[in-house]
């Protein structure tokens, strides 16, 4: 089944003419017939057919899933509201007309929870995603379809993003790689904005290698994004399979609260690191509980902001069509934004942010990579977050410090559990702009280890 | 009781499209008023589509320091652009990108006939769509064009310091003047290019405090109307207070046709705003060298040229104020003086010739070509100071009577001998010498 490849493995052998695009879409489409409708990860599929110019650029046009939040020129986006059930895009967002000039196919748009709102895939108004590697169990989110699209090999790669912990978490959860490059990295225009300060664009996929590939070719300057950085984008594949000897990792946050049932497992794993020459050290950070105010008060504000545009006026129906969730937080954000009380929330929720940014200069004075556990634990059941209106925060407490400060993070597969088939996932965090050394690092893990499904068939 | 002498406080925001080539936050042409159609020039960013990021124009920003300099203003430094969150069918995004908190520019002053008024701050924002309520088969529909959405919009706000309707106006003609003069704008009233809002209190004569209350006339779109707004609330306002009562704080509208204003609306259900820190738009860092390379730029202002043109050329202001209205035509003015006190010719005359249309002249001559045209046109033949004082006889021997009226006193008649000189001269000659001599002729 030529769908299971990973994207490095499916581009040598298209170039070595060991396969045809043809016979790879042609598996990629029969799996998603076959499990799409259980798994609920595409929400529309792309029925445009591969161009020539896509076949002739370095994707080579193999097929790539994209978080439903992009917009994409004639075809629907949604971000897994019903407010934007027939909306169409008119452009295409910086970041797909990069991956499409790069060959890159879009193969469909996958789920999400509504407006990207969420950690589980569950506040989609298009219906739950499952977990691929265990259908009793949730994706995790807001890429939750993006990752159970790679897991289920469903896609070669896919895209998402992340606000604070969409893109890893959900990785994490489906046992996947994914790359949340540094804020400002790769461009925000097109993307249906939910928190603007935090918002960021990055790969999902088998494996760090097939990551580095999609960020070499998604990242750089926008000028339609003024928040993108000018400085030059590298090739993120150089710091592959390097010595990571020497190499200074820190490890965060494994004495709190909460994530008993993973500890030991994590503490084991980060040995690797030392017996591949680097030296770990445990060490104390900021409380990463604080993130959660933080990030709550300004994600809220920021949303309640810009959703105010889908007032059912130009396009998309009106809003009575918002779901819970998204209601839940216009209406947290339009609080803590007002007279009053603007200065109390969000004015001291940005001082908090800049303690945390300091936090993290002084830790990599001494370290070049900090790791933590992703989440605090497996894949949770599906329904859980219905019970919780803080589920996604505590669920991403272990990323929110690093989002809202905005660097580069990867989550690779850590541990496996044998009797539920569910993944652990490890976060490594670079400081700004040092996607290289989370590469590094990340890779030197992945194939000095077991938990790549892809590497470890 | 007599009845009190109540005196107007006010102070008056303005708010002037800037005509850069693209709007504030895209690159959609700015021209929304000679669009061949509505909505040609949008994008996702100024229709507020799903995804669309604004990205400042630079130069908005730098012209909105121009001005700020040229109303004497401290600039910021350090500035940014906020969010101000409101819902209306005009504003796409539900909120509108303005500035809170740290304008570009604050502490100015503009000169008046009645004295300074302070500038309290200039702050750059967006414009929004425009609304048009139409009747199409019988129906009654509102439509939008958003080829205005997202022009650059100045707000210029000044102090409480406007003592007069009079003053008002004249406030509104110089800024514009000044905004046009700078070529950041045109500020077209009629087509609301430029929108004027007063907020109008009075208190009794010798007060020094601000009244506690203060009426906003918004949208006014003539100088005209801004002053008959002010003297209008000054007399309902004064009515109010002399019954005891305090005019209600509130928003009120200028009815052009009926010359009255009305209440729109009151404090009880003004908005919040809930202006917070645009994420989009990064903060905004100046340096003082870049500053000053923008007040280098600045053309010197009308106000300041046609003083140092009195000074240095002894050019009236009367014919000074009539000669330019952009620094190209100053500038072009300024090299038609240097050559002409080169020339020996008083650059007074030339200024009134030009001013009088004596002369015909475009912006498009070369000042060399000017000159030779009024030298032409006031040649004199070469006339001999025998040939003069011969004439000059002959007119005062035919004319005795009026020669003996002029020495009893009635100095006018000079006029009726120049007159007669020139005549029987009948040449071109040159009057204030002729003039010079028929006076010493007359009083021998």
């Amino acid at each position: 089944m030529l769908n299971t490849l990973t994207l490095k493995q499916a581009l040598d052998k298209l170039e070595k003419k060991e396969i045809t695009l043809g016979d790879l879409n042609s598996d990629v489409k029969s799996a998603i017939e076959k499990l799409n409708k259980d798994l609920n990860v595409y929400l529309t599929i792309n029925e445009k057919k591969i161009t020539q110019a896509e076949m002739s650029a370095p994707l080579a046009g193999l097929p790539i899933a994209v978080k439903d939040n992009y917009c994409t020129k004639d075809l629907k986006t949604t971000a897994s509201s019903t407010v934007l059930d027939n909306f169409i895009p008119q452009y295409d967002s910086t970041v797909i007309a990069k991956l499409k000039k790069a060959g890159g196919h879009i193969v469909g748009k996958t789920n999400l929870d509504a407006w990207a709102h969420g950690s589980s895939t569950e506040t989609s108004q298009y219906g739950r995603t499952l977990n691929p590697r265990n259908t009793d169990y949730l994706p995790g989110g807001s890429s939750g379809g993006s990752a159970a699209a790679v897991a289920a090999d469903l896609c070669l790669a896919s895209l998402g993003t992340e606000t604070a912990g969409s893109i890893r978490q959900p990785s994490s959860w489906c046992g996947v790689v994914g790359l949340k490059p540094t804020y400002g990295r790769c461009s925000r225009y097109g993307v249906v904005a939910m928190a603007s300060s935090t918002d960021s664009p990055g790969p999902i996929a088998k494996t760090v290698e097939d990551s580095a590939i999609l960020l070499n070719y998604i990242a750089g300057h926008d000028k339609y994004d003024g928040t993108t950085s000018t400085q030059k984008v590298e090739d993120y594949t150089k710091y592959l399979d390097q010595n990571i000897t020497g190499m200074k990792i820190g490890v965060l946050y494994t004495d709190i609260e909460g994530l008993e049932e993973i500890k030991e497992i994590f503490i084991d794993q980060v040995k690797v690191f030392e017996k591949l020459g680097a030296t770990v050290e445990f060490i104390k950070a900021m409380d990463p509980h604080h993130a959660i105010g933080v990030y709550t008060i300004i994600q809220r504000g920021e949303v309640s902001s810009n959703l105010g545009r889908f007032d059912g006026i130009r396009y998309g129906n009106d809003r009575s069509f918002f779901g819970h969730e998204a209601k839940n937080r216009i209406m947290l954000g339009t609080y803590t934004l007002s007279k009053g009380y603007a200065h109390q929330y969000y004015n001291t929720a940005q001082k908090v942010r800049t303690l945390f940014i300091e936090d993290y200069k002084k830790l990599f004075k001494d370290y070049d990579v900090l790791v933590s556990p992703t989440s605090p634990g497996y894949a949770k059941k599906i329904g859980i977050s219905e019970s919780s209106a803080m589920f996604g925060e505590l669920e991403d407490m272990l990323l929110e410090p690093s989002s809202i400060a905005g660097l580069p993070g990867i989550s690779v597969p850590c541990y496996r559990d044998p009797k539920t088939n569910l993944y652990l996932g490890m976060n490594l965090v670079a400081p700004m702009f040092r996607e290289d050394l989370v590469i590094k690092v990340g890779d030197a893990f992945e194939k000095n280890t077991k938990w790549n499904s892809w590497r470890n068939k | 009781m007599s009845k009190s002498t109540y005196n107007l406080v006010c102070g008056m925001e303005v708010h002037a499209e800037l005509k850069t080539n693209s709007k504030m936050f895209c690159g959609c042409k700015n021209d929304p008023f000679n669009a061949s159609e509505p909505n040609i020039y949008t994008c996702p960013v100024c229709l507020g589509m799903p995804g669309g990021i604004p990205v400042a124009n630079k130069k908005a920003i730098e012209w909105t320091i121009k001005l700020g300099l040229a109303l004497n203003c401290k600039i910021n430094l350090f500035s940014k652009f906020d969010r101000k969150n409101y819902f209306y069918p005009d504003l796409p995004k539900a909120y509108q990108i303005s500035q809170y908190d740290i304008p570009f520019c604050y502490e100015g002053v503009i000169e008046t006939s009645f004295g300074p008024i302070r500038i309290t701050r200039i702050h750059l924002e967006e414009d929004t769509g425009k609304l048009l309520h139409k009747r199409i088969k019988g129906e009654e529909v509102s439509l939008i064009d958003f080829n205005r959405s997202s022009v650059p919009l100045i707000e210029i706000v000044t102090e409480p310091d406007i003592k007069s309707p009079e003053q008002a106006k004249e406030y509104g003609k110089a800024l514009r003047d000044i905004i046009r003069y700078l070529e950041i704008g045109d500020c077209d009233m009629e087509q609301g290019g430029m929108r004027l809002e007063a907020n109008i209190s009075i208190r009794k004569e010798g007060e020094t405090e601000l009244p506690s209350y203060k009426t906003e006339v918004k949208n006014i779109n003539s100088f005209r109307f801004v002053e008959q707004a002010i003297k209008y609330e000054m007399e309902r306002q004064e009515e109010i207070l002399e019954a005891g009562d305090i005019p209600q704080q509130e928003t009120r509208g200028w009815d052009a046709k009926k010359s009255v204003t009305f209440s729109q609306r009151t404090k009880e259900d003004a908005e919040d705003y809930r202006y917070f820190p645009d994420p989009d738009l990064p903060p905004i860092r100046f340096t003082t060298e870049q500053i000053e390379k923008i007040r280098a730029e600045l053309p010197e202002l009308p106000t300041a040229l046609i003083k140092r043109w009195k000074d240095q050329y002894q050019v009236e202001e009367r014919f000074s104020e009539l000669l330019f209205s952009s620094p190209t035509e100053a500038k072009w003015l300024e090299d038609l003086f240097i050559l002409v006190q080169k020339e020996n010719i008083e650059a007074n005359k030339i200024a009134n010739a030009l001013a009088n249309k004596k002369i015909s002249y475009q912006q498009t001559d070369k000042p060399i070509d000017v000159v030779n045209r009024y030298k032409s046109a006031n040649a004199t033949d070469d006339i001999s100071d025998e040939e003069f004082i011969s004439v000059i006889k002959e007119v005062i021997k035919n004319n005795t009577d009026a020669a003996n009226r002029y020495k009893a006193g009635e100095n006018q008649l000079i006029n009726f001998f120049f007159g007669q000189s020139m005549r029987a001269l009948g040449k071109k000659v040159d009057a204030t010498h002729l003039r010079k001599l028929l006076q010493q002729e007359l009083e021998k």
